[in-house]
């Protein structure tokens, strides 16, 4: 039985030091030739600063962003460093009010939009960093973000469409738009616009 | 249940059976020593690691010393992992400063991760460091993977061979699975998770600057595509993030998903591939595997079609869609629900959608597959080992029915192995209704169930089967990083593997001493449609018997209070 143990002890250690350290180095030499960026975290820099990641949901609530879903991580929306869904159960009482107050937020800044509220704009994403939003629920937040913005709607309704992922190769996943990306071709639009002014 | 959710699945069975063929074919040639013997440097590279080992890389074990070796190993990698996660703050690759973890959840962690379960009480981002991720918990990815594979070989080396002494040799067993195996899938697949957006990094947490400015967002990064991998192909599923496969780091895109999705189940399923070339009759292995994918295109169904349903509590809200609460939007119901009843399904317990917010009867079905032992597909080697106990007892159940001796592929199944067979399959139930009971009659247990009535005792009830199953995944909203729940759950964890693995070889010993029969006009033939009923048949029954007054009061009873009221 000891000649077991010491077996399989040197054993244990051999296979850590391939599997715990030579392979984690490769897929890291690998990736840093192959994808720098991805493996990076693929992050968004904009005038030296780093403003995110593509991949990870950012909180938006002022009334010209369009705004992800719900966020339930702690204690702030989108704390990158707790994620995790609410984890509250479909008959719970507390998803129902959590929900009601949401509406009623909604529908205070949306006066414009039309009936129902899309149900991803109230319910909280499993992630808590969600990136992305469906094209309607985007859709559904144009008219709010046209008007805070001073931007024609139709131009609001293009950045969405050009934002627009559809499902991978056709069939993987759902349509989508990466909130962070939109809020951001939307800031660019405005700035070319207020730059055309000036001139 | 629309078109796309029955595309989405024949999609997904075609190319997981189109991958396992193959690979079936490679498990067999790396387990009967045939490409060893093609290939020097493989040989070479076996033996010099054995040699260092100090083993002797020809011995063929009985039973007992196999089943000592493993249990040697496995106890060695879980002092391990509850060391690394003890001392991980002296230790280097650690940018973000993390504190020592404590005692009672380095246990709970250390025995989940070695019993190939990855319950996680803990949450990745904020308690372990990059070391501790790579060289502890990635590493029991692998080892306890090829734990499993090595038990699943041994048994079909049982049912395989004629009166012989041994089962084969641990060592070489273990070697040969890491390396052959888990490991160059392992880095393929990393790769393209890369491409995909899966860091693979050592550096501390990036720090950015909203976009909106009202507060900065800390990104913590990793080696988590090298983890991701192999969290998926050993059906491991401790997720380097809380939020497991839902968490965009770890799953990025609907193709990284269905590539998941197929990972989890492609050893599984070459498993009974391999398993049909080993005991020279592929027909045996079809069997097997039609019986699984029946089981499992039931149960998904049952999944998707509770899921499409509004909540009416929502619905009256003037709130359009299916309940997004705890699904990713790039995911939606469809490929979330599959993505659970995989997960569920084989013993991996990644999620990419949070359980405990799924409807009632969506929540049930991921419960109900892991409480049938998870043996549709199940986990790496322990999905077949587990499957192939249900087939011996179906060829019992039917050996009394007809009054005939049982025999299985020839060999002749008498009262050891029936009792061999009982320990195996009753261990764990005992465990789950056991746990389960304690639980919810103790005051620690109930302090950690976070939703009120019925749900909350699904909860508890889930939470006991995922750790007796060795699956991992949660009906999260459990506060389970509790004295209490860690060790109640990394008793149920350790002995809902090991009682399983121990009986398993003894009965793979028994069967190996046997002869193997030639088929008569009596023999039950155990490869037509008939055997594959019977074999479902047992596999729902035993489930059902078992756990059908737990899941009334669970799910069953909060669909009626959810949906009768209205």
């Amino acid at each position: 039985m000891f000649a077991s143990f010491k077996s399989a002890a040197i054993l244990f250690v051999l296979l850590t030091a391939i599997t715990g350290f030579v392979y984690p180095l490769a897929v890291y030499g690998i990736a840093r030739v192959a994808f720098p960026q991805q493996a990076n975290g693929s992050l968004i820099e904009r005038d030296g600063h780093i403003i995110g990641s593509a991949l990870i949901g950012q909180n938006f609530d002022a009334p010209g962003y369009f705004q992800g879903r719900p966020s339930a991580t702690t204690p702030t929306p989108y704390n990158a460093l707790a994620s995790g869904g609410s984890n509250l159960g479909p008959s719970n009482p507390a998803l129902i009010d959590a929900m009601k107050q949401r509406i009623a937020v909604l529908r205070k800044a949306n006066p414009d939009a039309e009936k129902p509220i899309p149900s991803e704009l109230v319910t909280a994403s499993a992630s808590g960093l969600d990136p992305d939003i469906s094209p309607q629920t985007a859709q559904w937040q144009a008219p709010r973000v046209a008007r805070a913005r001073g931007l024609p709607q139709m131009q609001v309704q293009a950045l969405i469409d050009a934002q627009t992922q559809s499902p991978a190769l056709g069939l993987f996943g759902e349509a989508r738009v990466n909130v962070l990306a939109l809020n951001l071709a939307l800031d660019d639009a405005q700035g070319a616009a207020a730059h055309n002014a000036r001139r | 249940m629309n078109d796309n959710s029955w595309i989405q699945l024949a999609l997904y069975l075609i190319v997981l059976f189109a991958l396992a063929w193959p690979l079936g074919r490679w498990l067999q040639g790396v387990f009967d020593g045939s490409l060893a013997a093609r290939w020097r440097w493989m040989a070479a590279s076996e033996r010099a690691l054995l040699r260092l080992a100090g083993c002797a890389s020809d011995e063929d074990m009985p039973w007992w010393r196999y089943a000592g070796a493993i249990v040697a190993f496995n106890l060695i990698g879980a002092l391990a992992v509850y060391a690394l996660q003890r001392l991980q703050f002296v230790l280097p690759l650690n940018p973000a400063d993390m504190g020592a973890v404590s005692p009672d959840s380095a246990f709970d962690t250390a025995v989940s991760f070695v019993t190939n379960t990855d319950w996680q009480g803990y949450s990745g981002e904020s308690t372990m460091s990059h070391l501790t991720q790579m060289a502890a918990l990635a590493v029991q990815n692998f080892l306890s993977a090829a734990t499993g594979i090595a038990v699943a070989i041994a048994l079909i080396r049982g049912l395989a061979r004629h009166s012989a002494q041994g089962v084969g040799n641990a060592w070489l067993d273990l070697l040969r699975a890491a390396l052959w195996i888990l490991l160059p899938l392992s880095l393929v697949f990393a790769i393209f998770l890369v491409s995909e957006g899966v860091p693979q990094d050592f550096a501390a947490p990036v720090i950015a600057h909203t976009l909106q400015g009202a507060h900065a967002q800390t990104i913590p990064l990793g080696p988590v595509a090298s983890q991701e991998a192999i969290k998926l192909l050993g059906t491991n599923g401790g997720g380097f993030f809380n939020a497991n496969s839902a968490h965009p780091f770890e799953n990025p895109n609907g193709l990284s998903n269905f590539i998941e999705m197929l990972a989890i189940f492609l050893i599984p399923a070459a498993l009974v591939f391999a398993f049909g070339r080993m005991v020279g009759d592929m027909r045996q292995g079809i069997a097997v595997l039609t019986a699984m994918t029946v089981l499992f295109v039931g149960l998904y169904a049952v999944g998707v079609l509770a899921q499409s349903q509004p909540n009416p509590l929502i619905a009256k809200l003037g709130v359009s869609g299916a309940n997004m609460e705890g699904i990713e939007t790039r995911f939606g119901t469809v490929a979330s629900m599959l993505f659970a009843a995989v997960t569920t399904s084989a013993s991996c317990g990644a999620v990419n959608a949070m359980h405990d917010s799924l409807m009632p009867l969506a929540g049930f079905v991921p419960l109900f597959l892991m409480q049938l032992g998870e043996v549709v597909f199940g986990g790496v080697g322990s999905g077949l080992y587990g499957m192939l106990l249900f087939a011996v007892l179906a060829v019992f159940v039917a050996g009394l029915m007809i009054g005939r001796t049982p025999e299985y592929l020839g060999k002749k199944i008498g009262a050891f192995e029936m009792k061999m067979v009982a320990i195996a399959t009753l261990a764990v139930p005992v465990l789950v209704l056991l746990g389960t009971a304690i639980a919810v009659i103790a005051k620690p247990g109930l302090a950690g169930l976070s939703n009120p009535g019925a749900h909350g005792f699904s909860e508890a009830l889930y939470a006991f089967s995922s750790a007796a199953n060795n699956n991992g995944s949660a009906f999260a909203g459990l506060s389970a990083n509790t004295p209490f729940w860690n060790v109640l759950l990394a008793f149920a964890m350790w002995y809902g593997r090991f009682l399983v693995i121990v009986p398993v070889l003894a009965l793979a010993g028994a069967l190996a001493r046997k002869p193997r029969l030639a088929e008569s006009a009596g023999t039950l033939p155990t490869h037509g449609p008939l055997f594959v009923i019977l074999l479902i048949g047992s596999v729902l029954l035993f489930g059902a018997l078992n756990y059908v007054p737990a899941l009334a009061l669970g799910p069953v009873a909060e669909h009626f209070v959810l949906f009768g009221a209205h």
